[in-house]
């Protein structure tokens, strides 16, 4: 099953490595994973998409417990959360398709960033499954390039993590 | 008090009460090592090659349970101590290595014996540091000492640049007396709820087993874990991390369990209806095949490590705690509860236990006109009285020194058990007679093994650590080769060596004792002899049956109950038993 580890990290060098390597060294994947400061600067909020039995989670969030580094973690799969990936499309655009696109973009919430005669950039938010849906909707061969953050989460409600 | 960052990490150690550091200088060390040269309270100790240091400082530490301290340069010092860090990783033994990095302007240029330490040791290491200001120098030192000793321990590596120990800059000094920090909090005592869901278990066990192991060890638990054995009155079984944590002479101890443990502890592991691990990981070695592991049993397992519980064999009743403080409360609540463990179903099962036993799966040929390893490792017991500090290598001389020499005491048995690490037991013994040095100490070794750091027999002449090696050789990587001959057909591919030293030439040019024993008469009088030289070490060749195989035996992919037995003695041919 797909889960979503939030993790606070101390924002040291060498932190991110620690969590990189403990995935390959003991074969979890991963499937993507953002990493940026938070509000304290000595901490950093890490957002890891990984996939696995029950029993490979409990392993990933036992092992990531023991890296010092690690100051506190929750998996998002365990309750009501909210997940937003952000997308960058660039697109070829030409008189004909110009409107299409811009109209797609309007029915995905999507935004428009950058406008050259032959190019678009829209910009979208949402669940990688819009985002996804987006890129299945457009023409492919128009796709200049494509550009994703990887998901990041938050719980719903009171609940949250920080120390 | 002001002092440069060389003397910051010396007085660190002072102020950690080091007593020794085991290490080889270099470039990146200079400044360490000239702050070293100024003063007597730490005691260096200077090695032939930075993989004796670090299994020195190991020895050092598994016998006396203080960490165990390394210095090593950068380059090639720090990656030939790797081997020895990641050896104590997979055995938790708590050590701090402090190596030289170059210095921080050029980190990252490719200079001169520059390698990313921090980097390559990360996936072996507890935790790492790169010292990057020299005002953090003794914060970084004690808690490198913090973390390394606390929790389920294990080495600590802290990388200083040349530029922080320069000696022209001075900064205050002031060890900390305690540190904190945030994310690292292990604990120590055991949820109440699960010790008394565990006790509940154990009262009612018809079949009960006590598994134990390494942890016992490190966390000096030995005396609760007699006591709870005594008073549950169950059979006990220890990992090859765990022997001595329970007296091997002890009636309720059935012998160590796993691939080549004895018969009737993978009986009653395979046959019972509860198991309490204790301080125990469930090593492939220990399990066997996973899915035939203990079929019947309802598990209890402590643990201070949460990420080994549930990590291959799924457990009942998880307590996450130090293992002594753990047993204190278990035992406290047995005595204050009402129900009793079942004597008539104890009784039946130490029944089954003793016919298990009668098997005598440790028999050998007694009566052969070669010398057989075992032998020796019984006659070293009775010439040591059972009493010394036994260092080993790996392979198989490492078996039988764990199935013949019955260890009553914890901290005697000195081995690598995780990563199995040959090379370890020449430099173990020196720092386990640094730390004792009235006590007996021997390495048992085989004649592969010994030659992977036998240059540290010059460490021992130069710091009179006077050591007994017990050279069981028998001209083959002997475990390689029993595995080729069950496995391979016997096709011996590369697991003997033409050209093996002369030993005692070997010893001899070295500054020690060498003594060559081929008849199984001579053993005894030749072991009496060589402890009777009590400042001399003494390399004891002993030329041994050259085919003999460690029994009994799970061969891999098998189940506790599926052991190899020997059959006659002195083959090799063996059965299975039904």
């Amino acid at each position: 099953m797909r889960h979503i580890i939030s993790i606070l990290i101390e924002n040291e060098s060498g932190a991110l490595s620690r969590v990189a390597g403990l995935f390959s060294a003991r074969g979890y994947n991963i499937e993507s994973l953002t990493v940026a400061p938070t509000e304290d600067p000595s901490l950093s909020r890490m957002t890891l998409v990984t996939r696995g039995s029950d029993d490979i989670i409990e392993q990933i969030t036992k092992q990531l417990n023991k890296l010092i580094d690690v100051v506190k973690l929750i998996d998002l799969a365990d309750s009501v959360h909210i997940e937003r990936e952000l997308m960058m499309v660039k697109v070829k655009t030409n008189e004909q398709t110009r409107e299409e696109i811009r109209g797609m973009a309007d029915i995905f919430r999507g935004k428009i960033i950058d406008v050259t005669p032959t190019t678009y950039v829209v910009e979208m938010t949402g669940p990688s499954s819009k985002l996804d849906a987006f890129i299945a909707a457009i023409d492919g061969d128009s796709i200049i390039e494509v550009v994703r953050s990887g998901p990041t989460g938050i719980s719903r409600g009171e609940k949250g993590l920080h120390l | 008090m002001e002092l440069n960052g060389a003397q910051i990490v010396i007085q660190s150690l002072k102020d950690e009460g080091v007593e020794y550091i085991f290490g080889y200088p270099g470039g990146a060390v200079l400044h360490l090592y000239d702050a070293i040269f100024q003063q007597d309270d730490v005691k260096h100790i200077l090695v032939r090659h930075e993989q004796g240091a670090t299994h020195a400082a190991d020895g050092y530490a598994r016998a006396t349970g203080k960490p165990g301290v390394v210095l090593v340069t950068s380059g090639p010092g720090a990656t030939n101590a790797v081997t020895g860090i990641a050896t104590a990783y997979m055995d938790s033994i708590p050590m701090v290595i402090i190596s030289g990095q170059v210095p921080s302007p050029v980190i990252g240029s490719d200079a001169f014996q520059e390698v990313d330490m921090v980097g390559i040791t990360r996936p072996c290491v507890k935790h790492n540091f790169l010292v990057k200001d020299v005002t953090k120098l003794a914060e970084t030192m004690k808690k490198a000492f913090y973390v390394a000793t606390t929790g389920r321990p294990g080495p600590v590596v802290v990388d200083v640049p040349k530029d922080i120990t320069d000696p022209s800059i001075k900064v205050p000094y002031k060890y900390p007396k305690k540190v904190t920090i945030r994310s690292y909090n292990p604990a120590v005592t055991g949820h109440k709820g699960q010790i008394k869901k565990a006790v509940d278990l154990l009262l009612t066990a018809q079949k009960p087993i006590i598994y134990s192991g390494g942890g016992v060890v490190l966390g000096e638990a030995s005396k609760e874990l007699i006591e709870f054995t005594h008073t549950l009155g169950f059979p006990i079984t220890n990992t090859l991390m765990g022997l001595g944590a329970y007296p091997a002479t002890d009636k309720q101890f059935v012998g160590m369990l796993g691939m080549h443990g004895t018969y009737e502890a993978n009986m009653a592991m395979h046959e019972s209806d509860v198991i309490i691990a204790i301080g125990a990981r469930f090593d492939d070695r220990v399990t066997g095949k996973l899915d035939q592991f203990c079929p019947h049993a309802q598990i209890i397992h402590i643990d201070v490590d949460p990420a080994s519980i549930s990590k291959t064999v799924k457990v009942a009743i998880p307590i996450v705690g130090e293992v002594k403080p753990v047993l204190e409360q278990m035992l406290e609540m047995i005595r204050e509860s009402k129900k009793k463990p079942s004597k008539k179903a104890l009784e039946n099962w130490w029944n089954q236990i003793e016919q298990w036993r009668s098997v005598k799966c440790l028999e050998y040929d007694r009566e052969s006109r070669l010398i057989k390893p075992q032998y020796v490792i019984e006659q070293l017991y009775e010439v040591t009285k059972g009493d010394a500090y036994i260092t080993s290598d790996v392979g198989q001389h490492q078996m039988w020194a764990a199935q013949y020499y019955p260890f009553d005491k914890p901290r005697r048995w000195i081995n690598s058990g995780g990563l199995g690490t040959m090379g370890f037991g020449l430099p173990a013994a020196i720092g386990v007679k640094l730390a004792f040095p009235d006590s007996e100490v021997a390495c048992v070794t085989g004649d592969a093994s010994i030659q992977m750091c036998i240059q540290e027999l010059s460490t021992a002449l130069q710091y009179k650590t006077p050591i007994k090696i017990i050279n069981l050789n028998n001209s083959y990587m002997g475990m390689v080769r029993q595995w080729q001959e069950f496995s391979y057909e016997s096709r011996y591919s590369h697991s003997y060596m033409d050209t093996i030293p002369e030993f005692v030439k070997l010893a001899e040019a070295y500054g020690h004792v060498g003594m060559r024993i081929d008849k199984p008469e001579e053993v005894r009088p030749a072991l009496e002899e060589a402890f009777a030289m009590k400042d001399r070490t003494v390399f004891l060749d002993i030329l041994t049956d050259r085919t003999e195989n460690v029994y009994p035996m799970i061969e891999s992919g098998k189940g506790h109950h599926d052991m190899t037995l020997r059959v006659a003695s002195g083959t090799s041919t063996d059965r299975e038993l039904a």
